[in-house]
């Protein structure tokens, strides 16, 4: 069982789903003969040819409105946004077209597409390369929204997104690429919409996605040497969100801390608490706290280890709940 | 190829009911011009027949396409039944060329769902496509899926001069060009987006913007149906051929409102109206095939009675439809089981409406 990288992960998932589906089409920005800022998708055009992996124009509207067409024309296209900050411009294609165009063709005509955007800082990267636009995306009805969190599961989540018949937002965060996980990759993990608990804990539920589980982990770790003990649930989809697994943890343990790097006001925190106030009122000792980002642009590199929420922030603001 | 220049769009029915090409050249036999008119006539009896409707309260909105008949029916009759045509929202002429049920298609002026109710890959028609512009990155998508499929079919996308300023255009025509997609761009020019005038949407002829994108770009009379038939047909065949891409710009005129929610009174002038009223392309089409003797007094009566028939259809068919029950609002957010969260909306949403059936 060798350590995988979550980029080795994805790129794995891409070449499986590219050999098992040969309607599946892989383009984006430098996807090609670069293999992607990130090397996603190293090798796969050498491998696939260029009929079916290939670099497009710069220009996002266009990748995601091309997608729409070659959709209908009976393709399944996995896009590549290749950053965060550069999702923008295609905002109105995915919007007002891909979300929903099952419903306005009354289920004649489904978007099989999965876009996937590199997201969250953490990697000392210029300007508009470290955004957080989960929020706009769960917000938008007929996306479905996922994230991993740890390389197996990416590969896992990755090829579940590609086969989904609608389309998929799949947020990959940046500052994990390079994590590693011990294990072969999953013929067959856990499905799009539900969450996972990947630390067991009676004292609090530390609620997170993407890279703030890993940090929530460390963070738990942290204050089991204080003897208070976390349950970490990692969300996995946004959308469809596992309201189940929040209420089942949150009955247990009394209190909920949501973390993300996103920023404070209708961040998915505000989603997530909601929920948890909704299932589980009656067992909440503690008003439910969130760790985000702040209300702020996302800042320069020198500074964006003050806005990333911290393990020592996750800690503050577990111990608040308990001390409540 | 005829390419014409912004003072010289190109036309088949010159002044005075002469043809500058004979139509068997371009593949039309009597039967085709005798079809065309009748297809002309229906698209504005259905137009006005449709207006009308709005003004009873019939339908919520509805944006007339007077004037423009020949662009688009003779645009959409120059394609194969094969070729995916995504109009925008003007395009009830080449709805209707296509087929499509127009109770069905004024479902999305009536408000019942959104993108009408008819199935648009039946017939090979898309639904109304309202985000100006965003309907070409969808035509050039499809035709680089059919090319990869080695399809013999084109796509041809509809806007209008005011979706030229739209970036989405700018990228679809990159797309397109650098993809060889088998697309035909056709700008209806109606002078107007809204209130504001052509020569305040762009400074550049619309037609000639294709060479900086590296394909053909031509200029039609869009009220001469037969040029706009022969443009488009020469542009299909082109990129079914090749994956050559075509833009043309066929010169029209909006002689309605926008929409019936608009005002046109406050921007465009009676003079105005009328100097086109009298270049108007089914009364041209109807002199040039009386002069050459394909259609007579008695025949295109037949015509304005089949109309009038079909008029008393679409009406009874569009009043008598009622809203789609409610429950499928929920229907088709996804595929499959609705998420718990969309199935506990969808019940409490039962609920107020007062059960399933409600």
């Amino acid at each position: 069982m060798p350590d995988v990288t979550m980029v080795r992960a994805l790129n794995t998932a891409l070449r499986d789903a590219l050999s098992s589906d040969d309607r599946m089409l892989l383009f984006g920005e430098d996807v090609g003969k670069l293999g992607g800022v990130f090397r996603v998708t190293e090798g796969l055009q050498d491998a696939f040819g260029e009929e079916r992996v290939f670099d497009t124009p710069l220009a996002e509207s266009a990748i995601a409105g091309v997608s729409v067409g070659l959709a209908i024309a009976g393709w399944r296209p996995v896009v590549e946004m290749q950053f965060d900050g550069f999702s923008y411009p295609a905002l109105d294609q995915v919007i007002s077209h891909v979300a929903k165009y099952r419903y306005r063709s009354r289920g004649r005509q489904g978007l099989p597409i999965t876009v996937r955007i590199p997201f969250a800082g953490g990697i000392g990267a210029a300007e508009h390369h470290s955004e957080s636009p989960e929020t706009y995306y769960a917000h938008t009805a007929g996306l479905k929204v996922v994230i991993p969190a740890t390389p197996l599961d990416a590969y896992n989540l990755l090829l579940r997104s590609i086969r989904d018949p609608d389309p998929v937002i799949f947020l990959e965060p940046k500052s994990r690429y390079w994590s590693k996980e011990a294990g072969d990759l999953p013929a067959d993990g856990p499905p799009i919409g539900t969450a996972r608990v990947l630390r067991e804990g009676t004292d609090c539920t530390l609620v997170a996605y993407g890279a703030m589980v890993a940090r929530s982990m460390q963070a738990a770790a942290r204050l089991e040497e204080d003897g208070v003990m976390c349950r970490v649930v990692d969300l996995r989809s946004l959308v469809p969100l596992d309201v189940d697994a929040l209420g089942r943890a949150v009955r247990q343990t009394g209190r909920a801390v949501v973390v993300h790097e996103a920023p404070l006001t209708v961040g998915f925190g505000a989603e997530v608490a909601a929920r948890i106030m909704e299932e589980a009122f009656d067992y909440l000792e503690a008003p439910v706290i969130r760790v985000t980002g702040y209300d702020t642009p996302y800042p320069p590199a020198t500074l964006e280890h003050h806005y990333i929420p911290s393990v020592e922030r996750i800690a503050q603001a577990v111990r608040r709940t308990v001390d409540y | 190829m005829d390419a014409g220049g912004p003072s010289t769009p190109g036309r088949v029915i010159e002044e005075g009911g002469r043809a500058s090409v004979e139509p068997k050249d371009i593949g039309l036999k009597d039967e085709d011009l005798r079809e065309l008119y009748r297809l002309m006539v229906l698209t504005r009896r259905a137009d006005i027949e449709a207006a009308a409707l709005q003004r009873q309260g019939q339908l919520a909105v509805y944006p007339p396409l007077i004037g423009q008949e020949a662009a688009q029916v003779g645009s959409a009759f120059a394609l194969s039944p094969e070729d995916y045509i995504f109009p925008s929202y003007r395009e009830l002429g080449a709805a209707l060329v296509r087929g499509v049920d127009l109770v069905e298609y004024l479902h999305f002026y009536r408000a019942t769902w959104h993108g009408g109710t008819y199935d648009p890959n039946e017939l090979r028609f898309g639904m109304v496509s309202v985000p100006v512009g965003s309907q070409a990155l969808h035509a050039v998508g499809y035709a680089m899926g059919v090319r990869k499929d080695g399809r013999n079919e084109c796509a041809l996308v509809y806007f209008g001069d005011g979706a030229t300023s739209e970036g989405d255009l700018h990228e679809a025509w990159n797309f397109a060009a650098v993809f060889r997609s088998p697309v035909v761009f056709f700008c209806q020019n109606n002078q107007w987006a809204i209130s504001v005038p052509v020569a305040k949407q762009t400074a550049a002829p619309i037609w000639r913007k294709a060479e900086a994108y590296g394909f053909p770009g031509l200029l039609v009379d869009g009220n001469d149906v037969l040029a706009v038939y022969r443009a488009t047909k020469e542009a299909a065949d082109r990129a079914r051929a090749d994956g050559t891409p075509t833009l043309i710009e066929a010169t029209t005129y909006r002689i309605g409102p926008h929409s019936t929610a608009d005002d046109a009174g406050r921007y465009q002038t009676s003079e105005e109206i009328e100097q086109w009223k009298g270049r108007d392309p089914i009364a041209r089409y109807r002199e040039f095939l009386e002069a050459r003797g394909v259609m007579d007094a008695e025949s295109v009566e037949r015509v304005e009675t089949e109309a009038t028939e079909a008029m008393g259809r679409l009406r009874e068919g569009v009043i008598g439809s009622d809203p789609r029950p409610a429950e499928e609002l929920f229907a088709w957010v996804f595929e499959g089981e609705p998420s718990p969260t969309l199935a506990r909306q969808r019940d409490e949403m039962l609920d107020q409406a007062g059960g399933r059936d409600a």
